[in-house]
């Protein structure tokens, strides 16, 4: 327990590499804030970046970013604290964000104790858990198997704020940590100083996207958080920037499934009972917030693995004959396909097409049934469980659809307008997630191994 | 002229999204930012599962969770995505694109 009357966290963007104004970093830091918290990373870009160890946002990116944070840290030195490291927080993730902190450190002459947290997971020691009956499907309802363990590439667990309060307690001054619940970084220094965690997390479930709950709202911008005993207070660091009941209480709302009971690595946030109010024009204070510890610790695992690999074509149609028949010549193509080719569909590829101006965003979902435009952009997608099957069975569908010869056609020349040449593009890797399942732990600290540096 | 036009659910709510959860939920969130028109919505019960399946082509409406949050003065929806996100087949993995179906409702 500390003595100090109020906790305030800068965050200064809703993801590391999407940047910040300079001016609303030095605002921020002209409050003295008593850390930086950054969150690095979510599932939201799908699986590849996890299973093929990748980072979207790019490091070039992250690295200008972590420049100006590391020397905002420094200049007051304070701790900084940096979750889901590169974008999935599994080995490669982490390893990278630290070679280009250390590198920032030896370029700018600053010194600090780094705390590295890994969060993945041995596959024979989730394997053992899984025979004791620790693990069950999350929202992804199939039971978890062996076999899935072993075909993930990367399988990593999300952390909560227990191993940041472990490395803060040992001193450590900025932490790159692996997976973990993104508001852990917002989180845990107010926790640590004794400050109640419910709020403290729900500050942290605001704060990690950086401004979005302003008005306008940005990831790309800093945010102020002040907790207090009993409630907390937002303010944007950038002046042309708001926080109002509204622009607070809907970003409750955003990418959770249920607004009001959040679950949470060790149980859940209630904001049943959350209040929000105005303070000014540009702050609100927020109280009520509730954390609900669960009986039994469990956290979330995420898997991803490797399901083969993508050519694609991308080209458009302009012909009215043409685009009135497209399914048909969809079919006429899968058929010329299978038949041509010495692969099994559906087992050595799967041929996809994908058509925009014709249910191309909804799929099934769409409930307009009505005709297309007047063009239709098509992207073929072959994926193969193999580089070259991909590409051989990309290829053979581009030429099949380019020069099939449909009833009434009067444009013999070919069939699709492509933009590029080559036609054909090599998009690589395919993953799927394989694991999202939860574990029970005892200690929320053990699947997670903190190894400590002196910068 | 404009009261004979009918209002959809898209044109009386402020913000009408949608967005991935996780990638096996897909939510929508549904804001309001007059309290009448809010409470208006709730009362009628316009945002219910029978609804959603059909909005979405669903056959079974059991996974459909509905909530309101009286706080924000909004209704947020949360379906199972026709795919997991980034599965081969997928079309929107942020699902930020699958919300025009809800847009479209007609309130009574």
């Amino acid at each position: 327990m500390s003595n100090l009357n109020e906790v305030r966290v800068l965050s200064p963007c809703g993801g590391l590499g999407y940047g910040f104004p300079p001016d609303s970093l030095e605002q921020g830091l002209r409050r003295n804030p008593h850390v930086i918290g950054v969150d690095a990373g979510s599932t939201d870009p799908g699986p590849y970046y996890l299973g093929a160890g990748k980072t979207i946002l790019g490091w070039g990116a992250q690295k200008r970013d972590l420049e100006h944070l590391l020397a905002a840290r420094h200049s007051l030195g304070i701790p900084m604290l940096i979750g889901t490291a590169g974008g999935s927080g599994a080995q490669p993730h982490l390893t990278r964000t630290i070679e280009i902190v250390k590198q920032i450190g030896r370029e700018k002459g600053f010194a600090f104790k780094l705390a590295a947290i890994t969060a993945d997971i041995d596959k024979q020691r989730l394997k053992y858990d899984l025979k004791a009956g620790r693990v069950r499907p999350f929202e992804m309802k199939k039971e978890l198997t062996a076999a899935t363990i072993d075909n993930s590439t990367h399988i990593v667990a999300q952390m909560g704020m227990e191993p940041y309060l472990e490395a803060l307690a040992h001193g450590a001054d900025v932490i790159v940590a692996g997976r973990s619940y993104d508001p852990a970084v917002i989180a845990a220094v107010p926790v640590q100083h004794g400050f109640d965690c419910g709020l403290a997390i729900h500050m942290g479930k605001i704060l990690e996207c950086g401004a979005a709950a302003a008005e306008p709202g940005g990831i790309a911008d800093c945010m102020l958080g002040t907790l207090r005993k009993d409630h907390f207070v937002l303010e944007p660091l950038n002046p042309q920037r708001r926080c109002t009941t509204a622009s607070v209480a809907a970003h409750s709302l955003y990418e959770k499934d249920n607004p009001v009971h959040l679950l949470l690595p060790g149980g859940a946030l209630d904001l049943s009972a959350a209040r929000f109010e105005a303070m000014d024009d540009r702050r609100v204070k927020v109280s009520g917030s509730a954390f609900l510890a669960a009986d039994t610790y469990t956290i979330k695992l995420e898997g991803a693995e490797r399901v083969g690999f993508r050519s694609i074509f991308i080209a458009g149609v302009r012909d009215p004959l043409l685009i009135s028949q497209i399914d048909t010549i969809i079919e006429f193509v899968q058929k010329a396909v299978a038949q041509a080719m010495p692969y099994t569909p559906g087992q050595d590829y799967q041929l996809l097409f994908r058509l925009y101006g014709k249910n191309g965003v909804m799929g099934a979902w769409e409930p307009e049934q009505g005709g297309c435009g007047h063009e239709l952009g098509i992207v073929g997608e072959a994926v193969g469980a193999t580089r070259r099957i991909a590409a051989a069975v990309c290829s053979f569908a581009r030429g099949a659809m380019l020069h099939y010869h449909y009833p009434g056609r009067k444009a013999t020349a070919g069939n699709l307008a492509f933009p590029y040449s080559p036609s054909d593009i090599d998009m690589g890797e395919v993953y799927n997630f394989s694991i999202y399942h939860l574990l029970e732990v005892e200690d929320p600290l053990e699947p997670f191994a903190i190894t400590y540096e002196q910068v | 002229m404009s009261k004979n036009i009918q209002q959809r659910l898209g044109d009386l709510a402020k913000v009408l999204r949608s967005k991935n959860a996780g990638p096996f939920l897909m939510t929508f969130d549904i804001i309001f930012d007059q309290p009448e028109i809010y409470e208006k919505i709730k009362a009628a019960n316009l945002i219910n599962p029978a609804t959603i399946a059909h909005l979405y082509s669903m056959e079974d409406s059991t996974d459909i969770r509905i909530v309101a949050f009286d706080q924000a003065l909004a209704i947020k929806v949360t379906l199972p995505r026709p795919l997991p996100s980034g599965h081969v087949g997928d079309s929107d993995i942020y699902g930020a694109q699958q919300h025009v179906p809800l847009y479209n409702l007609i309130p009574p």
